[in-house]
């Protein structure tokens, strides 16, 4: 978006992608053997779509222990990711050769706290894209202290800026917009989105992504990603490249392939209508296991003529973003960099307040004082707000949530699209809510 | 009844253990959770720290076989902890279905239960516990 189109690297060729009209689609594909690894990739770059690869990694190489990492290679144990610092860089270089080139770059997605190892296994092998975040990648990703992570992470982007080829630029995506995957309100979302990316930006990158996950209504959706456009273009340096990304659904997905596929499709016009120059698909096994090379094809595919079938972007990304979500979000950004210059030190401190406050999430840093609900639109609020500078909404129960109520929040969105009687036409979009308060 | 609720010591996810709380709650139970990526040692101290009646460990990441087998081993080598009922369930492998030989393993190494996602299976495994140790 902002950057000029002969940029290189991983942000270069989304930049030119979105000159040329055309969504990247990028798979969530990891898989412990490198042979399969290979072949994932080879069929992500020759899928019937314009698409980038994916290396995501597995969780005992996320959590650190990579002696279980290569215990786990060397039983021959299935993992759930790819262990890209337990095998050793030629056998990365050896999985990537031939495939990864400036048509088709290939991005680390990993999950951890505590990334060196990561990074430099990345770096070591040739790549220089990868996702995280100080924040994102900690609260929902087990029990490093904040702090840590925050420490870990500035080393990481200072390694990833400084030891990528001469000549790339090394690409940074904030998991922001994720989080824990459900009943988090966008505002919090597009907040930390933007914030990571100001830390990845002060810790010496310059290519960054904003990410935004799928929710629960596709209006709501949309003024989100054009609120992260606008704050985007508000707070992060000119001199740094960014475009936005959209992940398919990141809650409890979809049983029916029928539902899962129309899930998909919908995260693919949303893509499209709010300017996102990237989307990470989800597959029809989502809700089940470990998706196949196969199953991971399909869903790039289904996106992508999705996409092409969505018309073309808007011309103005941020046009209409100063609405409900733009201004939480704008608070939320401008109290944490309120509490001290350096992001470092405010992005603890802000969590240590309850001033950000990430809704059902266990982690002993978090205040857990908030909570987001289904309101009987579909849209999703806020039943609690802790101490964060923002309002709950009024309509909130503030009965304590039951297990079942919880279950119904978190399978809103799945059961929706599962339901036959769910009509693939105009109002194709729009859900049909029950109030589900948790 | 008491019981310990962990996740795993590779897996993060923990709407499982949200869920799961509430879930045991409801039935009576005291619950004390230890959170996601618990290894096995914190297991082990988080046992004899609350002398829970029963261990519900929950994993859903794929490693749950691997993690789980590890956590049943290490709890088991501890004498004081080697007759407390521990039940496994979640999304335990990355194959979508049950691996019998993983479960046979876990059930060897002293597991005493190892349950997917069945809920009904984890109340009455619970209830069963429940009335062995208050005799009506
Ligand atoms: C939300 C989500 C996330 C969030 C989690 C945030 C958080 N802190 O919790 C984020 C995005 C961060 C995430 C990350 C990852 N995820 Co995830 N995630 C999901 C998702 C979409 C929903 C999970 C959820 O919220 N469920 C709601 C709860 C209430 O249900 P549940 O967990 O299934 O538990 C139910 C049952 O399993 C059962 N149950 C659970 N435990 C127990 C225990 C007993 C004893 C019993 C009887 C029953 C039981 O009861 C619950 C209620 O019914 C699922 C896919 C899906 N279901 O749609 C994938 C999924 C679980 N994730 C998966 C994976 C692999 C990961 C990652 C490793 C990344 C990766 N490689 O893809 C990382 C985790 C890193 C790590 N260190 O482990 C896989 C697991 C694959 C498998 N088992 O084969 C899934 C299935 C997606 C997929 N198809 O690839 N994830």
């Amino acid at each position: 978006m902002t950057a000029p189109a002969a940029l290189p690297g991983f942000g270069g060729f989304v930049a030119a992608s979105m000159t040329a009209g055309r969504l990247v689609v990028q798979p969530r594909m990891g898989f412990g053997d490198p042979g399969r690894m290979r072949a994932g990739l080879a069929r992500t770059r020759a899928a019937t779509a314009h698409t980038a690869g994916t290396l995501t990694v597995d969780s005992y190489t996320r959590v650190g222990d990579l002696a279980a990492a290569r215990a786990a290679v060397a039983e021959g144990s299935r993992l759930n990711g790819y262990p890209i610092a337990a095998h050793p860089p030629a056998t990365t270089r050896a999985v990537l050769d031939g495939l990864f080139d400036a048509d088709f770059p290939v991005q680390v997605r990993h999950g951890s706290a505590r990334p060196l190892a990561i990074v430099r296994a990345l770096t070591a092998a040739g790549l220089d894209a990868t996702e995280g975040g100080p924040v994102s990648y900690c609260l929902p990703y087990g029990r490093t202290p904040l702090r840590e992570s925050v420490t870990a992470w500035a080393r990481a982007c200072e390694l990833l800026a400084t030891t990528a080829r001469p000549g790339a630029v090394p690409h940074l995506e904030s998991f922001g917009g994720c989080l824990l995957g459900q009943l988090c309100p966008p505002g919090l979302l597009v907040a930390v989105s933007v914030l990571e990316c100001l830390f990845f930006a002060r810790f010496g990158l310059r290519s960054v992504s904003l990410s935004y996950a799928q929710q629960t209504d596709p209006a709501q959706d949309e003024e989100a990603l054009r609120a992260l456009h606008r704050l985007a273009a508000e707070f992060l340096p000119d001199d740094v490249d960014r475009h936005v990304v959209l992940y398919t659904y990141m809650g409890v997905y979809p049983r029916t392939a029928q539902g899962a596929t129309r899930l998909l499709e919908a995260s693919a016009r949303l893509a499209v209508r709010s300017g996102a120059g990237r989307l990470i698909v989800k597959t029809t096994a989502e809700a089940h296991r470990i998706p196949t090379v196969e199953e991971n094809v399909r869903a790039l595919e289904t996106a992508a003529a999705a996409a092409a079938l969505a018309g073309p972007p808007p011309p103005d990304p941020t046009d209409e973003g100063d609405g409900e979500v733009y201004r939480e979000a704008r608070t939320l950004i401008e109290t944490v960099l309120g509490l001290h210059p350096d992001l470092s030190r405010a992005l603890p401190a802000a969590f240590a307040r309850g001033l950000l406050d990430v809704p059902f999430c266990l982690h002993p840093d978090n205040a857990g004082r908030s909570a987001g609900f289904v309101d009987p639109r579909g849209r999703l609020r806020w039943a609690r707000t802790g101490a964060m500078p923002i309002r709950p909404d009024t309509a909130a129960d503030a009965a304590p949530p039951t297990s079942a109520g919880l279950l119904a929040a978190l399978h809103h969105v799945a059961d929706r699209y599962d339901s036959p009687r769910h009509r693939d036409g105009g109002d194709h979009d729009r859900p049909q809510a029950t109030p589900l308060t948790v | 009844m008491k019981i310990l609720l962990s996740g795993t010591a590779s897996d993060s996810h923990t709407w499982n253990l949200v869920y799961l709380r509430l879930f045991l709650e409801e039935q009576g139970h005291e619950v004390i959770g230890l959170g996601p990526c618990a290894p096995a040692e914190l297991l082990v101290a988080g046992c004899l720290r609350h002398a829970p009646d029963a261990v519900v460990l929950s994993s859903v990441n794929g490693h749950g076989y691997r993690d789980g087998l590890a956590a049943v081993r290490r709890l088991r080598e501890v004498p004081a902890l080697a007759g407390l009922p521990v039940v496994l369930g979640g999304k335990l492998g990355v194959a979508g279905h049950r691996q019998e030989a993983d479960v046979a393993r876990l059930t060897e190494a002293g597991c005493d239960a190892v349950l997917g996602e069945d809920l009904d299976a984890l109340r009455a495994f619970l209830a069963a516990r429940a009335r062995k140790e208050v005799p009506a």
